[in-house]
């Protein structure tokens, strides 16, 4: 039964993500993301960690993905008028690179194919991982929340307003 | 197998009854709000269709099915089509955690009163209030008009702002429940309800929470002496019907989840417990319904500097004291 579900996910966030990647339309675009993390978090449900799949819809779709539609909608795209794409000079190099990562990737799969199902199962309390995060891993925990905080600073620099009498 | 079976039924029959309830409770709702807010006004508000206007929720139906179901010409039409309905869904489907009564023992099986206590409820009911938002924006950009744009932009700029806060000010009630499940949360407040032991956090989730929802006073979104209807301006039918409706379904989750986080649940003494919960769900929408009659509404940008300069910063004092004093208590 997992199984089964795990392939009927893994399919639907390819095929998202595909999509994704291949729309003009930017506002469709972030749709076939969502998608996408969602089967995402429903495959971290199916692992074993709740928590993480609650945080994956809160934090990526429901915030991450929202603010990308804000900024679309902020330049003011109409549904109708979208602009033309990249030609293949300008995203041939991106392709050209992003295919070597994934036959990479892809040989790694073949020359252990059995490397996944080393995974027991397992379930993830809200508890433990929280433990596990402000203990263990809290040094990290913090590094990470300091690069938000450099994030936030550096975002508010950029946005103040300029003192009187001071051009750009 | 018929282990299987029972349990299969047993949730179909509390999915039908939840979902029969919640639609009744949020079309008469409806008639409620018009009701409340015509005495309010010194009017009687509708009362010509079955005894004391009983029957005009289902007019209003019967009017919103037969309109035409218009879509503009240049708007993004299956975004359009898509819209509404994920409104309404996203606030029907809070209802599978929220826990209405105590399990009951029939026929010597244990029947918990809640379609699916998961451990991370709440997590659950926040994840959906945050896919809300979607409903919004996309109705109000695939309609292709400045005014649904316009709209759409300001919900989704204040209900993200003031999602932040409704998390915070959920955070002390996690930690006297130790738990996010909703049924622990009720189960922790059999002696005091939340709203006496964290008030400050309730006060901040009551005013965040209206926000969220875009209720008035906070109806920016679609403030109607501005920007027409805001992201519905387009919307037409039962399409809009399903905005409209999806407004009030919230309006009951709302009352739900401020019972279930604030108000103690079920608990409540000589009544019946499905009773005490569902006197308390109405008397939240009550209150909300009295507030848009005696609330006016503040400038958006008034709104956006009091959630992120008032509002978030005290429910995040909040978290360190409540955190605090429960560290202290504790040894």
């Amino acid at each position: 039964m997992a199984t089964v579900l795990f392939y009927i996910l893994g399919f639907t966030m390819l095929a998202a993500t595909l999509l994704c990647i291949t729309r003009r339309n930017p506002v469709h675009a972030v749709i076939y993301l969502v998608a996408g993390l969602f089967a995402l978090a429903l495959m971290f449900y199916l692992l074993g960690a709740p928590l993480v799949a609650a945080w994956q819809v809160i934090v990526y779709a429901g915030a991450i993905m929202v603010l990308f539609l804000f900024i679309i909608m902020m330049l003011g795209l109409a549904p109708q008028d979208v602009p033309e794409g990249p030609s293949w000079q300008r995203w041939g190099p991106l392709a050209l690179l992003s295919s070597s990562i994934m036959i990479c990737t892809l040989l790694l799969i073949f020359k252990d194919p059995m490397a996944g199902q080393q995974i027991d199962d397992f379930y993830l309390a809200p508890q433990v991982l929280g433990e596990a995060l402000f203990s263990r891993y809290a040094l990290a925990v913090e590094i990470v929340s300091f690069q938000l905080l450099f994030a936030t600073i550096g975002a508010y620099m950029l946005g103040r307003p300029l003192p009187k009498g001071e051009d750009q | 197998m018929n282990d299987l079976l029972i349990s299969l039924v047993l949730i179909l029959v509390k999915l039908g009854l939840i979902l029969g309830v919640v639609l009744t409770m949020a079309a008469y709702l409806v008639l409620a709000e018009r009701k409340i807010l015509g005495r309010m006004q010194m009017r009687y508000g509708p009362n010509r269709i079955g005894p004391g206007g009983m029957m005009q929720p289902l007019c209003d139906v019967i009017k919103l099915i037969t309109k035409e179901d218009f879509v503009p010409e240049r708007a993004d039409k299956w975004l359009f089509l898509f819209a509404p309905g994920l409104t309404a869904l996203t606030a029907l489907l809070s209802f599978a955690v929220v826990p209405f009564a105590p399990p009951i023992t029939l026929f010597g099986r244990q029947i918990p009163m809640v379609v699916c206590d998961l451990n991370i409820g709440l997590l659950y009911i926040f994840g959906l209030s945050s896919l809300a938002v979607y409903g919004v924006v996309l109705g109000g950009w695939a309609s292709n008009s400045k005014y649904s744009l316009i709209g759409a932009m300001r919900g989704l700029a204040q209900m993200l702002s003031y999602e932040l806060a409704l998390g915070l000010a959920l955070v002390p009630v996690v930690m006297s429940a130790k738990s996010f499940s909703l049924n622990a949360i009720v189960m922790a407040q059999a002696d005091w309800p939340n709203m006496l032991r964290h008030p400050l956090a309730f006060t901040i989730f009551m005013v965040s929470i209206a926000a969220e929802s875009k209720r008035t006073p906070f109806d920016m979104p679609e403030a109607e002496n501005e920007i027409v209807a805001g992201y519905h301006t387009e919307y037409s039918g039962m399409r809009f019907g399903l905005f409209f409706v999806g407004e009030y379904i919230n309006l009951v989750v709302i009352g739900a989840i401020t019972t279930v986080f604030f108000l103690g649940g079920w608990h409540g003494p000589f009544l019946p417990p499905v009773i005490w919960f569902i006197v308390k769900v109405l008397f939240v929408a009550f209150l909300f319904i009295w507030a848009r009659g005696s609330m006016p509404r503040p400038r958006y940008d008034q709104l956006m500097h009091f959630g992120w300069k008032v509002l978030i910063p005290l429910a995040l004092l909040n978290v360190v004291v409540s955190g605090a004093i429960s560290l202290a208590l504790r040894s």
